[in-house]
């Protein structure tokens, strides 16, 4: 998604060099998509060979000086979940940022992950509810394809912040497809203002001097 | 099972109860006598029990939130329109089990009989099981590591009285790991027919759903062939089409063309199907005339179709 597909991570003396996305080297991005042979590789591993891998990549790759760390973790409350969340304690993480669509069905996982979040300490800084509602390009009409409301309502439920909703929108998801900064390219969508508001109460959240 | 080392080689590696990471392991003497590299009883077990269960169709992802556990429930209540087709739907997706909310089954408990556990019968020839109804509050959150989840998936395969079963469909998590692997090698000895995987137009989607192709060749398990979901949106209002998840790279079509693998069909965006899901109803009976119920029918139809064509049980069949 973020236009750096096939490029190698190398090594230098204090651990693996992350791979920079942009010119002026503000984004720096590990994944183990960087370590396969081939894209369509599967990686078949079980869970103590993830967690390992985990492990590796917080404590083994030279990030150098960071004002962010995000760390973008699959479905579920497993392995890799309990994996990341013992690597990063040490460090006091911000917190979790929780995502749902706004269906019933999605909630009814996510407040489990909700739970998680609460079992294993981490703190949650609030709620998403992405892909909220879609805007038909031919004539404006707003369809809740995935109905609406349950990001919120969750939030609520959960008695945790709710940050924002997010809507669909194709340019989007292009933009992620094709690699180019959607942020950059796409001001006038209705999903910017969703995005930069997430981001700038994230931005207040963050403690000056937090290191 | 927390006490197994992060870095453990695992139970069958030939470093097993050897290796560095053994030490204090409390598995460590089991390991290192072999018996880990054994073959696991269970497997025979499971292949006992599925002697009354004709078809077992596994439904994968590579992503997430593509619509897999929606196509499963439309699956089995597809199937068992024919009120002569037993159907079963078991959700091993343990973390995030959805399937009792989409088939308006929350709150339902699992009975022992003397045969085994008892499904949970949405109608006499539709039973489901789910780690979700073993679950006594919604806000539960199932925290385990990879073994644990093994041992419940076990379990479902070689505990639950299914009875006479002509299709078993199997709703998995996204992904390739833990429950994928265990799902694939407990029914070893049973002949699964295949997998159906699921996915939506994008490239993103499609990348992992390549990984997931990779995934069942490497445990030679067939592929019934693969459905694209959320195709397109054609808006209520003014009833022109959207292209919301764009098919940047060609779509599942082009992928299938590609890697050989049978297109079984694709699914528009309808509204209705979610709304239908978060009640837990069927989304057939709801809107029997949206193009999405009429893409489904005719998948289901392949599916179907695939299966009569595969050896009966009781004979194994080499992987493709």
């Amino acid at each position: 998604m973020l236009r750096v597909q096939g490029k190698a991570v190398h090594q230098c003396d204090s651990g693996w060099v992350p791979v920079f996305v942009d010119q002026e080297q503000s984004i720096s991005l590990m994944s183990v998509g960087f370590l396969l042979e081939k894209p369509d590789e599967a990686v078949v591993w079980r869970g103590p060979k993830k967690n390992a891998l985990i492990k590796q990549f917080v404590s083994d790759v030279a990030w150098g000086q960071l004002d962010y760390l995000v760390v973008d973790t699959p479905p579920g409350t497993s392995d890799e979940h309990m994996a990341v969340v013992d690597a990063l304690r040490p460090y006091s993480p911000l917190g979790a940022l929780v995502v749902t669509t706004p269906q019933a069905v999605s909630v009814g996982d996510v407040r489990r992950e909700l739970t998680f979040c609460k079992k294993v300490g981490l703190r949650v800084i609030g709620v998403v509810e992405n892909m909220s509602g879609f805007v038909c390009p031919h004539c404006a009409e707003c369809t809740n394809i995935f109905s609406r409301g349950g990001g919120e309502e969750l939030a609520r439920h959960a008695g945790v912040p709710f940050l924002g909703s997010v809507p669909l929108d194709p340019e989007l998801t292009r933009s992620l497809e094709e690699g180019r900064d959607f942020i950059q390219g796409f001001p006038e969508s209705p999903a910017f203002p969703a995005l930069s508001c997430i981001a700038q109460k994230i931005l207040n959240e963050a403690p000056v001097g937090l290191c | 099972m927390e006490e197994v080392p992060h870095d453990c080689p695992g139970v069958s590696s030939a470093q097993a109860g050897r290796g560095a990471s053994c030490q204090g392991c409390p598995n460590q003497g089991i390991c290192a006598s072999g018996a880990g590299a054994a073959p696991d009883p269970a497997i025979e077990e499971i292949k006992e029990r599925m002697k009354t269960v004709k078809h077992k169709i596994l439904v994968l992802s590579g992503k997430g939130g593509v619509g897999k556990s929606t196509f499963s429930a439309h699956l089995a209540h597809g199937l068992a329109e024919d009120e002569n087709t037993q159907v079963a739907l078991l959700d091993i997706d343990i973390c995030g089990p959805s399937i009792p909310k989409i088939m308006g089954l929350e709150g339902e408990q699992v009975h022992q009989s003397g045969s085994g556990w008892s499904p949970v019968f949405l109608e006499d020839n539709l039973g489901v099981m789910s780690v979700g109804f073993l679950l006594s509050s919604p806000d539960d959150a199932v925290i385990w590591r990879g073994p644990k989840k093994n041992g419940m998936i076990k379990q479902f395969l070689r505990d639950v009285d299914w009875g006479e079963v002509d299709y078993l469909i199997v709703d998995t998590p996204p992904g390739t790991s833990d429950e994928h692997l265990s799902a694939v090698q407990y029914l070893a000895a049973a002949h699964i027919d295949g997998a159906v995987i699921i996915t939506t137009p994008q490239e993103v989607s499609l990348q992992d759903v390549r990984k997931e192709i990779s995934f069942c060749h490497k445990v030679k398990l067939p592929i019934i062939g693969v459905v694209e979901n959320m195709s397109s949106f054609t808006c209520p209002k003014c009833q022109k089409e959207s292209q919301i998840f764009p098919p940047t790279t060609g779509g599942a079509e082009v992928m299938c063309q590609d890697l050989k693998v049978p297109l079984l069909g694709k699914v528009p965006l309808d509204p209705r199907i979610g709304k239908s899901c978060d009640k837990g109803e069927s989304f057939f009976a709801e809107v029997p005339d949206s193009p999405a119920t009429l893409a489904y029918r005719s998948i289901i139809q392949r599916i179907q179709e695939s299966c009569s064509l595969r050896q009966p049980k009781g004979e194994n069949l080499v992987g493709s």
